[in-house]
């Protein structure tokens, strides 16, 4: 990311870290003592690194969900349904091919998943293509709509009636489960999600797809007089973003919970658009941003416990980010940003 | 227990002045390390721990355990059941050394807790649930958990003795069998001291979902019903609603009679002080706690409200002789005949299934007299 | 019926008196987002001004002992955010959506955070108007206990419809929503209106949250809205922007709110996960049906992102 976009990036984040330390000061507890145990929990230590990392694993995929239909001027707001349906797909895979080898289980297990994920959020930017529907509501629905089928398919027709009174689907079996990287206690999903979003970058920055994305994004009407495929890329697009949180999924199901149930609808999705929207929609951007957002999470506890600050602090910080960084766009205007979606479409303010 | 109008455990957080306002607030509790010799003990819970029910319930134990000399209580809350409550655990451990921990949501067990205390085999993690089983689980886990459903038992006698419509009902969350334990329970109490007594239940879907919770009350309270209870996990919207439309109610997880003083009837309350402050003492003794822990009232593991105004004389000798019954261990909840509402026989005569009888751990029943199905 | 029970015949019942007991939040964030959306602008962080309304109204109510304070409050605490959202908005390069969500986590953030001392303490009540005295049967007097907040919103949305419609004031709020060159060239506050609009829309969305904390369900805790600030902002566009459809969409929101537990308070307990998710399929589907990738919804405003 060009240095023109990572500063105004910090300064927003320098404003956030003053307003949020102003607010805590209003509620009597010290600013700068907060900001010590955050940087304690979130990366003052190798422990912490590890929690922080763990918990931005599915942020990054979650993230692409966002970051990638951006690229073409949409708004997706469907990671968490993409996520959940990525994990349902991953389950169901794992118990049907249950007894082939792992690797080829791994690799149906993911594609199940992406296949999924990207089926949701490829049906939005479909709609948004074929039939004009919103694709930002569209998306918010399908996931409404995804997770009350999800629950009722782990309390009914999938449920392991050994779950009893956790309602979930059988096991993964154990072969299958993923572990953790080399080295540490991280799972697979950190690696495969920098994978993700390095491979997302370059298709968006060094191929004739990301150009052509990025010309439906500037200026749909004359991508579309060039004759580029705009239903296509869009769907295509929309496609990606959503396989990349239907691979959190994934991760989710067979690195932490070894099974699908209600526990799987955690936020990543919805922290996810965060991410997405402060990393600028840069799919490069995402994975340092993701680590940030991990470490706010990571340290949420270490602040509960310390000054008896309300779990909903991380909730105000990170709105207190979202908020500056949005106003900071606005204000700096000449720089590049942030664009509306679709801008073509206001030449009153082209 | 908490006493009836006190603002919040955060005691130094005092009332927001205005709406929005950051109101002058109390400066927070400075960070005190712990002794080299305290022990620290590490709470999670899955909600907000002032929620008059099953939070409130576990942070009144975490409560007591803070009043036992030589002790730093941790705790956290609102933790989901991912990966957030291994990292909670692992991180209250690593900074600041906790060496029991009491993950207090069910589903915290399995993998979250289970993969956590391989990792630290010299720590002990003490979960609420009852799931421990010898040969499968770490050694240094522990599971405990108790029978409330004697308590709604117990509720369900005091309910019908009180209802005029012989009509009862329970908002539940989910058709799991803890849940149908105790609306089994509460049914069968209520048909010993009347068999015409039916009770109608409903499933939210969730564990907090107020308003679906206020509109199955409603719902209940349009098709007759008089006494209503629950299983969610804050019961405050059910009995409120109840008080609110003049029937009475019966508690659950904690006690609610603060929320309505007419019509709360008693309660079905976990006694989580008394379990958490006798784990606590055995391991500053240095002794090994045990792996499981189940009990019900006469272990002291539950316990019930105190009976409200509208309770009859009748009802209370009654319910006080069949807890009599429960305190000397003689009482058995299940026992044959028993039909559930389809008409299946489930426990043959002459069959009985006492508290520990693990059939009763996979009920997936009602038993007849309670209008509805499981999903 | 001597045993005062209703049987299947409760279920209309339920579903109707759960229609006027839910649709009240649906009705109020409806309307205000049906007026900021008129004027061209999308906030998709009623959710947070919603559950920020319900908390500081709650609290409010409690300090003073006041629940009309607490719904004066609420309303306010929504006009702030709203202004808010105007006023980002109003820079330039700025995304109104994107305002909307990070508006939604700020304000669900804050309610949570200053929310914690109130979940204990009990709160009063806005008063109901009984108006099913005629009726024998305690289920319609209880159905027809009326919450005149309801009544308010029922009256609002004619009256917005009639505004909007016959008033200069609403000529110039749709003229900004259609088109802002043209309202610019006919000399007209663009930005003005619209902080005007989406300040008004706040505020409804504020008093539409003292409801859920001051009348039904009737408390403060954090689970309370459970989503219903976004499903409201769908609802607008299923009602193609008509306050009056607003209103009837609202009521169909909250009874299929209530058809779930009234069914299985007969006897029916199949699927309710499904059925609970049974308004955002029909929004979905509705939205399928109706819209056209040649041309705007019917009734849309032109300067709205949404519907392009």
């Amino acid at each position: 990311m060009p240095l023109d976009r990572v500063l105004p990036t910090l300064a927003a984040l320098a404003v956030s870290m003053v307003l949020f330390g102003l607010f805590v000061l209003a509620v009597g507890v010290d600013p700068l003592e907060t900001y010590a145990l955050m940087y304690t929990g979130a990366f003052g230590s190798w422990f912490s690194w590890q929690n922080t990392l763990t918990r931005a694993a599915p942020l990054i995929l979650t993230a692409l969900c966002t970051a990638l239909p951006a690229r073409l001027g949409l708004v997706v707001i469907g990671g968490e349904g993409a996520l959940v349906l990525g994990g349902l797909a991953a389950v169901a895979t794992a118990l049907a091919l249950d007894g082939l080898p792992p690797p080829v289980v791994y690799g149906a297990m993911g594609l199940a998943g992406m296949a999924a994920g990207g089926a949701l959020i490829g049906f939005a930017g479909a709609l948004r293509h074929g039939r004009g529907v919103n694709e930002t509501i569209a998306s918010l629905l399908l996931t409404y709509i995804a997770i009350a089928v999800m629950k009722q398919l782990v309390e009914g027709p999938m449920k392991d009636p050994a779950s009893l009174n956790k309602p979930s689907t059988a096991p993964v079996p154990d072969a299958y489960l993923v572990g953790t990287l080399p080295g540490m206690d991280v799972h697979w999903g950190l690696a495969l999600g920098v994978l993700f979003a390095l491979a997302a970058w370059v298709l968006m920055t060094r191929t004739t797809f990301g150009f052509a994305a990025r010309m439906v994004g500037g200026n749909p009407r004359a991508a579309r007089m060039a004759g580029l495929p705009v239903g296509t890329l869009l769907v295509v697009t929309c496609a990606l973003g959503g396989a990349a949180a239907g691979l959190a999924g994934v991760m989710e199901v067979a690195a932490v919970h070894g099974r699908a149930n209600a526990s799987m609808v955690a936020g990543y999705g919805f922290t996810g658009i965060l991410v997405a929207f402060l990393a600028r929609q840069n799919p490069l951007a995402v994975i340092p941003v993701a680590i940030l957002f991990g470490g706010i999470g990571a340290s949420g506890g270490l602040l509960q416990r310390r000054l008896d600050l309300p779990d909903a602090a991380v909730l105000v910080l990170q709105g207190i980010i979202f908020v500056t960084l949005l106003a900071g766009e606005g204000l700096q205007g000449r720089l590049p940003s942030l664009r509306r979606a679709p801008p073509a479409a206001r030449p009153q303010e082209a | 227990m908490a006493a009836p109008h006190r603002l919040s455990r955060r005691t130094l957080l005092h009332t927001v002045s205005a709406a929005g306002a950051l109101g002058v607030l109390g400066s927070a509790l400075p960070w005190r390390p712990a002794l080299a010799k305290d022990l620290v003990v590490g709470f999670v819970y899955v909600g907000p721990r002032d929620d008059f029910g099953y939070n409130q319930a576990h942070a009144e134990g975490a409560a007591a355990v803070r009043a036992l000399p030589g002790v730093k209580v941790l705790e956290e809350e609102k933790v989901p059941e991912t990966v957030d409550v291994e990292k909670s655990m692992e991180s209250m451990i690593a900074l600041d050394g906790a060496r029991l921990l009491f993950p207090t949501s069910f589903g915290y067990f399995d993998p979250h807790v289970l993969k956590v205390a391989k990792k630290h085999s010299s720590l002990t993690f003490l979960h609420c649930g009852g799931l421990w089983t010898e040969g499968k689980h770490p050694a240094n886990v522990g599971s405990y958990f108790g029978y409330i459903d004697e308590a709604q038992y117990l509720s369900g006698i005091v309910a019908a003795h009180t209802s005029k419509t012989k009509k009862l009902g329970f908002v539940a969350a989910k058709p799991i069998p803890q849940v149908l334990r105790n609306i089994n329970s509460f049914t069968l109490g209520a048909r010993s001291v009347d068999p015409a007594v039916t009770t109608a239940v409903i499933f939210t879907g969730d564990w907090s979902m107020p308003v679906k919770e206020a509109e199955a009350a409603n719902s209940l309270i349009d098709q007759g019903v008089d006494v209503v209870t629950c299983h969610v996990d804050s019961p405050k919207v059910v009995v409120e609603t109840a008080e609110r439309r003049g029937i009475f109610c019966t508690g659950y997880h904690a006690s609610q009679a603060a929320l309505a003083p007419k019509g709360y009837l008693t309660g079905a309350e976990w006694n989580w002080a008394k379990v958490y402050t006798d784990y606590v003492t055995l391991v500053l003794a240095g002794k090994t706690v045990p792996n499981l822990v189940r009990g019900g009232l006469k272990e002291g593991v539950v316990k019930t409200s105190a009976y409200g105004p509208a309770v009859s004389d009748a009802a209370r000798a009654n319910a006080d002789a069949v807890k009599a019954q429960f305190m000397d261990g003689s009482f058995v909840i299940y026992k044959g005949p028993l039909k559930d509402n389809k008409g299946n026989t489930v426990i043959a005569a002459g069959e009985a299934q006492g508290q520990t009888d693990i059939a009763l751990e996979s009920m997936n029943y009602l038993v007849e007299g309670v209008t509805g199905s499981i999903g | 019926m001597d045993d005062g029970g209703l049987g299947w015949w409760g279920v209309p019942l339920a579903v109707l008196a759960g229609a006027i007991r839910v649709s009240t939040p649906f009705l109020f964030v409806s309307l205000g987002e049906c007026l900021t959306e008129k004027s061209g602008r999308i906030n998709l962080g009623l959710e947070g001004t919603l559950v920020m309304g319900a908390m500081s109204g709650y609290a409010v109510a409690y300090g003073t002992g006041n629940p009309w304070a607490g719904v004066l409050v609420a309303g306010l605490a929504g006009t702030v955010f709203g202004v808010l959202h105007a006023a980002i908005c109003s820079l330039e390069r700025v995304n109104d959506i994107a305002v909307g969500i990070a508006l939604m986590l700020l304000g669900t953030g804050l309610a949570f955070f200053l929310g914690k001392p109130f979940i204990q303490p009990q709160a009063p009540q806005l008063p109901s108007l009984a108006l099913g005295w005629w009726s024998d049967v305690p289920q319609v007097q209880s159905a027809l206990r009326i919450n005149a907040l309801f009544l308010a919103g029922l009256l609002l949305a004619p009256l917005l419809v009639w505004a909007l419609r016959c008033t200069r004031w609403g000529m110039v709020v749709r003229i900004v929503g259609e088109s802002a060159e043209a309202a610019r060239a006919m000399g007209y506050p663009v930005n003005a209106v619209r902080m005007a609009a989406t300040a008004t829309g706040g505020f409804l969305a504020g008093v539409g949250g003292s409801f859920l904390s001051l009348y039904y369900p009737g408390s403060w805790n954090e689970g309370l809205s459970s989503g219903q600030g976004i499903t409201a902002v769908a609802l607008v566009i299923f009602a193609r922007w008509d306050p009056m459809l607003c209103f009837y969409a609202a009521l169909l929101f909250g009874g299929a709110g209530a058809l779930g537990p009234a069914l299985q308070s007969v006897g029916v307990t199949q699927g309710y996960y499904l059925l609970n998710a049974a308004p955002y399929i029909l929004t979905l589907a509705i939205m399928i049906a109706t819209s056209s990738s040649r041309h705007r919804l019917a009734g849309a405003p032109a300067e709205l992102s949404v519907t392009r």
